[in-house]
């Protein structure tokens, strides 16, 4: 990308013409690095994990999992139905009352440490068929999907035994079975997230991963059979939308975690009105990246990039609203288009992508659909030169100028790379406007004023608020949002709270 | 050598196979490294029926200065890894325990004259409270630590930090289980420790030593002398260069005595409670007793 020398890796690409840019120089010519995929076997097809083991979907439905990045079909899945999520609930209920709840803590510990363990030791595996199943660069699979998850489980394997300590009163109860619902964008991580905290206080859990990234849900599942994990402990299901109604309504789950929009979040939370069930939801976002006058300019323009384009902008939490103080607007938009002129977008596979392919067709759509009303709206758009594969499904990093609060770029979640460009004068009026959304995620603060930080964290009505960095992460540190990003927290102490009975 | 017969280490060749066992030297753990004491002595260690085991080192004033030294050069670093880097170390140590579960059951067994079953449940024990100290790299600071709401515009937390290096005289019946439970909270937090094992029973202390330098345990973060426990406590506990001492295995009579020496540079003083049985879950005490908390100001503000 920029240079177009990232083209001739992939032969036959068309060149989108994204209009005049000042390009910075030639650049560097790559050779190409992709990781190989021999690492992992995929099977052709896979059924259903109920009970400690593999079966057919007791209604036959499968579907196939595609690469959005070639369009290729990697595997056939199992669509479970209405029997099989009663089979699995059922599994995790027994298993509930007969094996896992009665359980020392310090015995399920090592059952999750063994999990970690696991993860780290084949962690490639995990990467190079993240990559092929999601689209993302095997830079950010390698070295954060699949470190970060076995990080979590590592971590609440160290609350299993020490329940009593996590400041909920003594000997806390876990809900029962839980049922987990998890987007594609982290697929691992997120079966992580959710797993790693429920098992740890004494849950059991029925996971379904996304409909378009099944893969390393079900290599999960591989490895709870490799670390001897009692059976109907962990079951996962495959399945789109009605396999995760199913799940979520059904009578015989204690515990509802759901990751993904906020729409169905909503559905989900008027679904549970009135049971007895616990629910904990993280949704969508609108994220503002504050950036003041006296920001560390390298710094925030990293900040900025990491903050949208990490992992193709597919991130709950992502800077997607760039509020920039005007009298630096300028500068701040002008480094930051000559950089993202030297991103590299292609093979997801190849060590030097920074931009990997978007993860369906549907997404695409949405993307397309939204920017085209920037465009229609209003505001200014542009990507640098760039060249996209003509297979799979690619969209070029995208910056809107001259966008105001009332466009739809600015109030909904795009999800993809698609910065939106603000501007403000005082921190008054960056809090009033960062806060300008029926979101409340996350934030980020540019500034080398460690006072004004704090002033503005204090007033973000957000769950995370990242200042002069952007997009971490950590099994230790709470994550969740504030208002329509849902409720609940993920990681840390309190992500204890959300599977146990306090 | 005295005359009464040797039984040896666990490792002992059979004599079903005619072959001559290869005995183990039990030394010193001074920096990571395995030496003899500086002064050449060494003494009997007897089993539960007065048979000898081996002879262990017998450190000196010096060689404890020398594990002081090597724990202080150990502690920026060690103090300074994540939590998390902590965390996973720590772990591998429990993962190197169990794979030498054996061995520490027949030193246990000698040690204390334990039955087989009896020993392997202590070891299974011993690796468990590891592995729970482990856990807790990363999370003291959640349970220790907190954010102050002060009446003022001011971000104020406050975090726990380890407090340097901490002298442990180990309890001297359970050379095992108690060892383990002494010494994992102090390194688990970031500090370093210069453990004075059980003078009776010291032979499984030698054992943790040699799994402690095939972990990841960088070299001096514990360091663990054999010897007369009366004569090297008292120069410990006056040590200019430790930062706290636990006298969990002093002998009564000499407590005191320790205890004043120890204010000599106001060293965080740790005894043992009455009621602290080594098969019973811990508490937090003895992980927050070698804690210093540290809380911060910021003012918030345009």
């Amino acid at each position: 990308m920029g240079s177009g020398k990232s083209g001739k890796k992939q032969a036959g690409a068309a060149v989108v013409d994204t209009g005049a840019v000042d390009t910075v120089s030639a650049g560097w010519e790559y050779a190409p690095a992709p990781e190989s995929r021999d690492i992992v076997t995929i099977a052709p097809e896979y059924g259903l994990f109920i009970n400690g083991e593999f079966r057919p979907p007791a209604a036959g439905g499968t579907f196939a999992t595609i690469n959005p990045a070639t369009g290729e079909s990697l595997a056939t899945v199992a669509e479970a139905g209405p029997a099989d999520v009663a089979a699995a609930v059922s599994a995790a209920r027994a298993a509930y009352e007969n094996v896992w709840g009665p359980m020392p803590g310090s015995e399920r510990a090592k059952y999750l440490y063994r999990i970690a363990r696991v993860l780290q030791e084949r962690s490639r595996e995990f990467a190079v068929l993240e990559s092929l199943d999601n689209g993302k660069p095997i830079r950010e699979s390698r070295d954060v999907d699949i470190p970060l998850a076995a990080a979590h489980f590592f971590y609440y394997a160290g609350w299993a035994d020490k329940l009593d300590h996590a400041g909920f009163g003594p000997a806390p109860r876990p809900l029962g079975v839980a049922a987990q619902v998890i987007p594609w964008n982290f697929p691992l991580l997120m079966a992580a997230w959710k797993l790693a905290p429920a098992l740890a206080a004494g849950n059991t859990c029925v996971l379904k991963p996304a409909e378009t990234t099944p893969l390393t849900a079900l290599l999960l599942a591989d490895v709870c059979q490799q670390v001897g994990l009692p059976p109907g402990v962990v079951s996962v299901l495959t399945g789109a939308g009605d396999t995760g109604a199913a799940l979520v309504t059904h009578p015989d789950v204690d515990k509802i975690a759901f990751t993904g929009s906020t729409e169905v979040g909503k559905q989900i939370a008027a679904s549970a009105a009135g049971t007895p069930k616990k629910l904990t939801l993280e949704l969508g976002g609108k994220a503002a990246n504050i950036v003041f006058d006296d920001a560390p300019v390298e710094q925030a323009i990293e900040g900025i990039v990491n903050g949208i384009f990490f992992n193709q902008g597919h991130v709950c939490c992502a800077g997607s609203r760039l509020l920039v103080q005007e009298s630096v607007a300028d500068a701040v938009v002008d480094r930051l288009k000559r950089r993202l002129a030297t991103l590299r977008l292609g093979d997801p596979l190849d060590k030097n992508t920074d931009v990997g392919a978007i993860n369906s067709r549907q997404q695409l759509d949405k993307i397309t659909e939204l920017t085209a009303a920037g465009e229609a709206e209003g505001a200014e758009r542009w990507s640098p030169p760039c060249r996209l594969p003509e297979a799979g499904f690619w969209f070029p990093p995208t910056v809107f100028t001259g966008v105001s609060q009332s466009h739809r770029i600015a109030r909904e979640e795009i999800f993809g790379p698609v910065l939106s460009v603000l501007t403000f004068r005082t921190p008054d009026e960056a809090v009033a406007k960062a806060n300008n959304t029926p979101y409340g995620l996350s934030a980020g603060i540019w500034t080398d004023k460690g006072s004004r930080i704090l002033w503005m964290a204090q007033r973000m009505r957000a769950g995370v608020v990242w200042a002069n960095t952007y997009n971490r992460f950590d099994p230790a540190s709470p994550f969740g949002g504030y208002k329509e990003s849902g409720y609940g927290r993920e990681g840390g102490r309190h992500g204890l709270a959300a599977y146990l009975d306090v | 050598m005295s005359d009464t017969p040797i039984t040896g280490a666990p490792t002992t060749g059979t004599a079903s196979t005619g072959r001559l066992g290869v005995r183990k030297t039990y030394k010193l753990f001074i920096g990571g490294a395995f030496p003899r004491s500086e002064s050449g002595r060494s003494y009997p260690v007897r089993g539960k029926g007065g048979d000898l085991l081996a002879y262990a080192a017998k450190a000196s004033r010096k060689d404890l200065r020398d594990a002081v030294k090597a724990a202080r050069g150990a502690f920026a670093g060690w103090a300074g890894a994540t939590a998390y880097n902590r965390g996973q170390v720590l772990y591998r140590v429990a993962e190197m325990m169990e794979g030498r579960a054996a061995e520490f059951a027949a030193e246990v067994a000698n040690a204390e004259g334990l039955k087989p079953a009896r020993a392997d449940a202590v070891v299974s024990a011993a690796i468990d409270r590891w592995v729970w100290y482990a856990g807790w790299s990363d999370k003291v600071a959640q349970v220790a630590g907190a954010a102050n709401p002060v009446a003022g515009p001011y971000f104020n937390f406050s975090v726990p930090e380890p407090t340097g290096v901490v002298a442990t005289l180990a309890p001297p019946d359970s050379s095992l289980l108690g060892l383990i439970s002494v010494l994992a909270p102090v390194i688990v937090t970031g500090n370093t420790a210069v453990v004075i094992a059980s003078e009776q029973r010291p032979l499984p202390s030698v054992v943790l030593a040699e799994v402690l330098a095939t972990s990841d345990v960088p070299g001096g973060v514990v360091n663990i002398l054999t010897g007369n426990t009366a004569e090297l406590a008292p120069i410990a506990a006056g040590h200019m260069d430790v930062n706290a001492i636990d006298l969990t295995g002093a002998p009564a009579a000499d407590k005191a005595a320790l205890e004043r020496a120890a204010a000599g540079n106001l060293k965080r003083v740790l005894a043992h409670h009455d009621g602290e049985q080594w098969t019973e879950p811990p508490t937090l005490r003895r992980l927050l007793a070698t804690l210093e908390i540290k809380t911060v100001w910021h003012p918030a503000g345009i």
